[in-house]
């Protein structure tokens, strides 16, 4: 199983690698390539380029820069895992990044292909949703900035635009706080058949700040708005986290997949929910 | 579709071959360089049987082109033996426990275990488990391998390792 024939192009910079992307029909851009190119032995997808992006020493590394954590788009889940920074101001990457795939595929894959890609089965989306994270992207003649939480548009479709490259991942410091990532899946190495990433805040017995996100329960990540809203400025008891709960559930629209019927993921998607919450709620307060 | 001249150092030794961009690793070291103990299993990066050392990491060789080794420094299960060609620890340790039975993922497995103990000399039996969770095996149900790992580890610590395999 090979992929079809392509030209293969290793910039120097973010600079050469736009210029090329926007002046050529169908380029993708190599990253990790642990989603690209199986899809290309597949023939699902079948680019005339790679512009690999491997030779850029800019899009590496952790950094904290004032309040918030930099991250840069070729960092491999592996970098993730063995950084003292990531530990201290945001563990939930952590606890994410140690249930995707196996040590090989945590080695090689990036968390810049990994946000970027459009899958919903990536878990470091909806991580990020969570976090309110911020996309830096370079284009062919400028450079913006997206939110996490409005990057993703449908099934393989984000905000990116001809010739722009994710470059960088900005996270705000969260300050003292509780998270979880709770991720069903059926054996090391599958995509979620249902995740959920919770960041909250207590305050005097009461749940002061709250974002919930989902993994593969539809075609884009999902930000449970209406779920975390549920929590806040409550004890979160029974019936505020099945109010949350039912909330998350009523915006899942999982698809019909090996993973599972729709009515499956739901039912195991609130679940996670719910276990997310109270991982979450037990952290914060500890 | 114009070729590419790849270039790496392969168990310590300079090679260079002709290639499409398309053509994966694996490929290139089994048929251009006739390093063919790396085995292609699943190709589809579940199994691990492809797994090679590519600049102190292991990857599984089918999911990575030719070209994106260009001047990396690889290991592959023909490095592991010692230098007098007696069968390195790793080797040695799925001997002595039985950590194989038809074999086919060995090398893989040798590969990794080679990354794992460099990067944790002494691990417990669930951070070998877990650092091997990349590599599938359909024959022995992993206890042989967790203790051709162990045995090896223990080796190379200059220790014995006591248990039987079972």
């Amino acid at each position: 199983m090979i992929p079809g024939t392509f030209d293969y192009f290793r910039p120097r910079s973010v600079a050469e690698a736009t210029k090329f992307l926007h002046k050529s029909k169908n380029a993708s851009v190599l990253a990790g390539g642990h989603s690209l190119l199986p899809m290309m032995k597949l023939r699902v997808a079948a680019p005339s380029a790679l512009v690999d992006l491997a030779g850029i020493a800019a899009l590496r590394g952790i950094k904290k820069v004032g309040g918030n954590i930099v991250i840069g788009a070729m960092t491999t889940q592996h970098e993730v895992l063995a950084s003292a920074l990531i530990a201290k101001h945001v563990p939930l990457l952590h606890e994410a990044a140690q249930l995707i795939a196996d040590p090989q595929v945590r080695y090689v894959g990036t968390l810049g292909g990994n946000v970027a890609n459009g899958d919903p089965g990536n878990d470091m989306p909806a991580v990020m949703m969570a976090l309110d994270a911020t996309y830096k992207i370079t284009g062919p003649t400028k450079r913006r900035a997206v939110k996490a939480r409005v990057f993703y548009k449908g099934l393989y479709e984000t905000a990116l635009k001809s010739g722009e490259i994710v470059t960088a991942i900005e996270i705000p410091v969260p300050g003292k706080h509780g998270f979880a990532y709770e991720k069903l899946k059926r054996k090391i190495g599958d995509y979620a058949t249902a995740g959920a990433a919770v960041v909250l805040t207590m305050k005097a017995g009461k749940v002061s700040a709250c974002a919930i996100a989902l993994t593969n329960l539809g075609a884009t990540p999902l930000l449970a708005d209406a779920a975390a809203k549920a929590l806040v400025g409550q004890a979160p008891d029974d019936k505020a986290i099945g109010a949350a709960v039912a909330a998350a559930r009523a915006i899942m629209d999982p698809a019909n997949d090996t993973r599972g019927t729709p009515e499956y993921r739901k039912s195991v998607g609130g679940i996670y929910v719910e276990r997310a919450i109270r991982c979450a709620i037990a952290a914060a307060a500890g | 579709m114009s070729k590419v001249h790849v270039k790496l150092k392969i168990n310590d030794q300079e090679m260079e071959g002709l290639c499409e961009p398309r053509t994966l690793l694996v490929h290139f070291l089994r048929e251009n360089l006739s390093l063919t103990g790396t085995h292609i299993g699943c190709e589809t990066t579940h199994c691990g049987a492809c797994t090679v050392d590519l600049n102190g990491k292991s990857v599984k060789s089918c999911t990575m082109l030719a070209v994106q080794a260009q001047g990396a420094n690889v290991t592959t299960i023909e490095g592991m033996a010692n230098a007098d060609g007696t069968m390195g620890a790793l080797q040695e340790g799925f001997r002595q426990m039985h950590g194989l039975q038809c074999g086919y993922c060995t090398p893989g497995m040798i590969v990794r275990a080679h990354r794992l103990l460099q990067e944790n000399p002494n691990p417990t039996e669930e951070e070998i488990r877990f650092g091997i969770a990349g590599n599938l095996c359909r024959c022995t149900g992993y206890q042989n391998i967790v203790k051709a790992i162990q045995h090896a580890a223990a080796k190379l610590r200059g220790e014995e390792f006591l248990e039987a395999a079972e």
